[in-house]
């Protein structure tokens, strides 16, 4: 099982198995494809590329004439296909984050007798207001938006119900912080 | 829309439904120990709570269906609890309109019977009552099934007739308890755009009761009831100096 690893060398690469293009398309097509109001900066792409040539997951190609910074035509490798098929068809492995920021902000207001609950109330309410924002986008947005804010969504969701049973569960849970 | 005239003095602070400091018993269940909320006209407002918190009985306290012990419940400038049961009633059938989880409908009616029924009851003439309820099938992706026994519709389409029968006399309030929770993901949002969606358009306000964060998610605003108590979002963010 693989951990968590950043996604934007591994896209490239993927957009790459498709078929060779330039930084400028790649960037095109991952803003297109995976940006979704956040696109990635042109120094990052080619920043990116530059260490996958280095490591041999892509060839840069010699620059072609024309306009432009970067008139490279980036190809995959074989080398890179077999990272990329092992990233894609692999779970990733499922983290417990059981030493989130919000575990330990519960444990220290317990610790130090603050106000757990309100805590947990002022983020309930930030998650609500981040999911009213999410499901706005669906209402208004393509599907391919409908679809990614819905993974935003099912996670604050989750977030939400950890929350509500840690709620219910302060009392006890104070006791056994002032217990060790 | 009632027809009742109070003096200015004992008129409301502008919102379209209120609960005022309302206590409510259930034997030795103490249900609502102090709930205060006002919702203003035209807004949709999520209830939240863990179960046993109060938020249903908050919710049939602010439609007239109980009457809360102690403390007053307003109604468009106008005082609720103290009214008679036939004019809660009254004002229950003309001003709000409810969706709960599982739709109530009748099934041995057809879709049209359904929807129609509250214009009927209203003594809105058959020919007037069947036109406004058939123009809600397609509002709400039902074309076609008019003629249709409630009983083989899907859940989903269950929730759609019964939110159209709760829209269609055009009330004031729309009182929504788990509209979506008897419905898988994608039924549900369905139901929620388009309650949402209809509501705006009929210029209607919204109380929506749920546990449901996604469901919430489609409200303008939440508040959060807990012991019987309301607690909004800026009490919560005041007492963590936010």
């Amino acid at each position: 099982m693989l951990t968590a690893v950043s996604v934007v060398p591994l896209t490239l690469l993927g957009l790459l198995e498709r078929e060779p293009s330039h930084g400028y398309d790649l960037k095109r097509d991952y803003d297109a494809y995976f940006g979704r109001g956040k696109p990635l900066p042109f120094g990052q792409v080619y920043a990116t590329l530059a260490r996958l040539a280095r490591d041999g997951k892509v060839t840069g190609g010699d620059a072609e004439p024309g306009a432009g910074p970067d008139r490279k035509r980036y190809a995959i490798t074989e080398l890179g296909a077999s990272e990329f098929d092992t990233w894609l068809t692999e779970p990733i492995e499922p983290e417990p984050h059981l030493q989130t920021v919000l575990f330990s902000k519960v444990v220290l207001a317990l610790m130090l007798g603050r106000p757990a609950d309100a805590y947990l109330d002022a983020q309930r309410s930030a998650h609500l207001r981040r999911m009213r924002e999410l499901t706005e986008i669906k209402r208004t947005g393509s599907l391919m938006d409908a679809v990614l804010a819905d993974h935003g969504l099912f996670h604050l969701e989750a977030d939400l119900r950890w929350i509500d049973v840690t709620e219910a569960r302060l009392s006890a849970l104070a006791e056994m912080v002032h217990a060790l | 829309m009632t027809s009742l005239t109070l003096p200015p003095a004992h008129r409301g602070s502008g919102y379209m439904i209120e609960a005022r400091d309302i206590y409510r018993s259930f034997g030795q269940t103490q249900a609502l120990a102090g709930a205060s909320l006002g919702v203003p006209r035209g807004e949709v407002l999520a209830v939240m709570g863990p179960s046993g918190s109060g938020k249903s009985t908050l919710l049939h306290c602010l439609a007239g269906i109980f009457v809360p012990d102690k403390g007053e419940v307003w109604f468009d400038g106008e005082r609720l609890d103290t009214l008679s049961d036939t004019r809660r009633t009254e004002l229950r059938r003309t001003a709000f309109g409810f969706v709960f989880q599982f739709g109530q409908l009748v099934p041995e009616l057809t879709v049209s019977d359904n929807i129609a029924l509250p214009l009927l009851l209203n003594r809105v003439n058959r020919k007037s009552a069947y036109a406004a309820a058939n123009a809600w099938l397609p509002r709400l992706e039902l074309d076609g099934l008019g003629g249709r026994r409630t009983g083989e519709l899907s859940g989903g389409q269950a929730q759609r007739v019964a939110l159209a029968r709760a829209l269609v006399a055009k009330p004031e309030v729309l009182f929504a308890d788990e509209p979506t929770g008897s419905l898988d993901t994608l039924a549900g949002e369905l139901v929620m755009n388009l309650l949402v969606a209809s509501a705006r358009e009929e210029g209607a306000t919204v109380v929506l009761v749920t546990h449901d964060a996604r469901v919430a998610a489609y409200a303008d605003r939440e508040v959060l009831v807990r012991d019987g108590r309301v607690i909004n979002r800026a009490e919560a963010e005041v007492e963590v100096g936010l």
